[in-house]
């Protein structure tokens, strides 16, 4: 005849962490040092080169010079312009749901423009990741033969014209961010209750092991939610970094994210013994979300295996949503697979983490 | 069996792997009483006291708590047991009244309850003064003070102290068990974990482990009548000396040093010629009586007599 589920309780436990977390200096400094430093370090972001691409290309002049400029251009295996299409508006349109990276376009009257002025060809660049920005200064440069232009490619970066370069790296470091301080601190923050010995104690009264845990973790919630406003901030204020799409339905999905990512930290800190193991647990989960969401390597650059890791990390899901909703103006109508994505983590994750808290101490 | 007793178990037996750390112990706490336990180092204590929380599970073996059958009704022994742990348990970095006022927040006590209540606690535990203290600046008695506070903040019928007053000074030991028997005094059944002799002394009925079993139950009058053994005390020049003769001589089941004398335990009051021959055969100049029996003896007699067996 255990006690059904009790808010105030609950609240006991979330007054308690606040009290605790207001004297705890350090952790205090970390929830605003953390995105500061890595946003400036970050900020600066690294270029990486990259191949394969994935990218359309409208042939509006058929001839049989445009198919082998196609063909040629394939050849330098940076993009791979596997999808040929007949309007421009379509190009443009995968590339807001991030389908391809850029857009190839070979206008009709491109006979005539290898013999003037104005470049031949054009291409239409994801300007939100800078990556592919790079991989088209690269194409920029390429010889046609039998023109006498010497640009002989116009690159338009089509959602960022400016080419800021820390455009693409802040929305992603939200993500690492939250990560990074989610899941460690969760983490750490259960462990210590029976690293100090309160479990002992706290199991002989009523509270429910679901209590004490949603307790531990609401107060994450809103710290996350402030981290991402921390680095929104000064991302725009320093790098003039936009949030084009709908600020709200970024916050839901930072949300959904805040939650995968305690639920991991929930369900570590049952995994481990100690604030030291709990630590270290949490940076063997932290590296591969780092290293293969597409904060660091372009996704599209990864070998297969990597990806289909890469899909099962909800960083990837998270990068993807707040890259789309922040740089390319998307809504959730276009990106809602990353959301549900998401959705699904954060429930499945919770389920188990809390599933698995005991309230014995064997 | 009757329902007098706050506490029974029945071949109560915990293993860690190989190694079994309670073993098949049979119980009875009377309602309303100070039961003590009593045993060395790792005999078992702790961990009997959490199986009896519904803290561990048992390996083997029925408890029945409060009439409640433990590990599966431990929910509801939640609010009517509290809990002393060994070690502090409390939130070192939250202040005394808000270790308190969280406790009564998970008991469900009411604002105004909580104040209240709060307030009688550090007024009867002398904590007034050290109400907005961080807990883990607390010394070690102040802990102890604190952590009784919280373990009867809703008021149990039943309460399990393990060692309360280890870091004690003897003063404070005293005014901690004058709270205890006022707790009694209301109603409330205590068992409290102790390796001091004069703990042990104050209790109604003592339990003495070794090993994880139980090698005598009763209370301390009965238990000193029962012993089974004879204290001698041998006043010398030569303790040490005399100390290695005893030690080697039949029916001597120990022989402490305790100052300038010695307390030696031997089977019966017929050793007694024995022990002064052997003393004056080695020319030890010495005074040898027999003497009352303490709950020193009582622990070591029921303790040291049967090594052997156990092992
Ligand atoms: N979780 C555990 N895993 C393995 N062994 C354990 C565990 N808990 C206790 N033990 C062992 O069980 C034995 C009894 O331990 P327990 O803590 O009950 O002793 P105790 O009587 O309370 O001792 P003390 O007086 O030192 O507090 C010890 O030998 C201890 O090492
Ligand atoms: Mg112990």
């Amino acid at each position: 005849m255990s006690d059904r589920f009790s808010f105030a309780r609950l609240l006991a436990v979330v007054i308690k962490e606040l009290r605790q977390l207001r004297r705890d200096r350090l952790t205090y400094g970390m929830i605003i040092g953390i995105p500061t430093l890595q946003l400036i370090l970050f900020g600066y972001a690294i270029n990486m080169d990259v191949r394969h691409l994935p990218a359309a290309v409208v042939d509006q002049a058929q001839t049989q010079t445009s198919r082998q400029v196609v063909e040629e251009l394939q050849q330098s295996r940076v993009f791979n312009f596997n999808r040929a299409l007949h309007h421009a508006g379509t190009g443009e349109a995968m590339l807001r749901r991030g389908e391809v990276k850029a857009v190839l376009i070979i206008p009709a009257d491109f006979e005539r423009r290898l013999q003037g002025q104005r470049p031949p060809l054009q291409l239409i660049v994801d300007g939100s990741d800078q990556v592919v920005q790079q991989a088209a200064r690269q194409i920029a440069q390429f010889p046609l033969r039998g023109t006498t232009t010497t640009a002989s490619v116009e690159v338009l970066p089509y959602y960022n014209p400016h080419r800021n370069a820390p455009l693409n790296t802040v929305p992603g470091l939200i993500g690492v961010i939250l990560t990074m301080t989610m899941v460690m601190f969760t983490a750490i923050a259960l462990v210590r209750e029976r690293e100090q010995g309160n479990l002992e104690f706290l199991i002989t009264t009523p509270l429910s092991s679901a209590e004490l845990t949603l307790g531990k973790v609401l107060p994450f919630v809103a710290i996350g939610l402030i981290q991402t406003s921390l680095v929104l901030l000064l991302g725009k204020w320093i790098f003039q970094v936009p949030v084009r799409g709908s600020p709200l339905e970024l916050y839901l999905a930072a949300l959904l994210f805040i939650i995968a990512s305690l639920a991991l930290g929930i369900f570590i800190s049952t995994l481990v013994r100690s604030q030291f193991q709990a630590i270290q647990a949490a940076i063997f989960t932290f590296l591969p979300q780092i290293l293969l969401s597409g904060f660091m390597f372009p996704y599209e650059g990864m070998p297969k295996a990597a990806q289909w890791i890469a899909e099962v990390l909800p960083l990837t899901h998270f990068i993807r949503l707040a890259r789309g909703i922040m740089l390319r103006g998307a809504g959730l109508d276009d990106l809602w697979p990353e959301l549900l994505a998401l959705a699904v983590f954060a429930a499945a994750l919770l389920v188990v983490a809390v599933a698995r808290v005991h309230k014995r101490l064997d | 069996m009757s329902t007098d007793n706050a506490i029974e178990t029945h071949d109560l037996t915990r293993r860690f792997g190989d190694f079994t750390a309670v073993d098949h112990l049979n119980l009875s706490v009377p309602r309303g009483q100070v039961y003590g336990f009593l045993g060395p180092n790792g005999c078992g204590k702790s961990t009997t006291i959490r199986m009896l929380c519904g803290l561990l599970l048992p390996s083997e073996g029925d408890i029945r708590v409060l009439d409640l059958d433990i590990p599966k009704q431990a929910e509801a022994l939640k609010r009517r047991a509290g809990y002393m742990t060994q070690t502090f348990s409390l939130y070192r970095d939250l202040t005394v009244r808000e270790n308190l006022e969280f406790v009564a927040r998970l008991f469900g006590l009411s604002r105004q309850r909580t104040r209240q209540r709060v307030e009688e606690l550090c007024h009867r535990y002398q904590l007034e003064a050290l109400a907005s203290q961080l807990a883990g600046t607390l010394s070690g008695g102040q802990k102890q003070r604190l952590a009784l506070a919280t373990a009867v903040l809703n008021q149990p019928e039943l309460l399990f102290l393990d060692e309360p007053t280890s870091a004690v000074d003897p003063q404070s030991r005293r005014d901690f068990w004058d709270e205890l028997f006022a707790l009694t005094d209301a109603g409330t059944t205590l068992l409290v974990s102790t390796h001091y002799m004069d703990e042990a002394e104050r209790c109604h009925q003592l339990a003495i482990l070794q090993r994880g079993r139980l090698m005598a139950q009763g209370s301390p009058e009965r238990l000193k009548a029962d012993v089974g053994a004879t204290p001698l005390l041998v006043v010398t020049a030569a303790p040490r000396k005399a100390q290695t003769v005893l030690q080697a001589l039949d029916g001597v089941r120990s022989c402490a040093q305790i100052g300038a004398s010695l307390r030696v335990l031997v089977t019966s009051p017929d050793q007694l010629p024995a022990v002064r021959d052997a003393l004056r055969k080695e020319g030890i100049e010495g005074k040898v009586d027999i003497t009352d029996v303490n709950l020193e003896d009582v622990f070591v007699a029921a303790t040291h007599g049967h090594t052997e067996g156990a092992s």
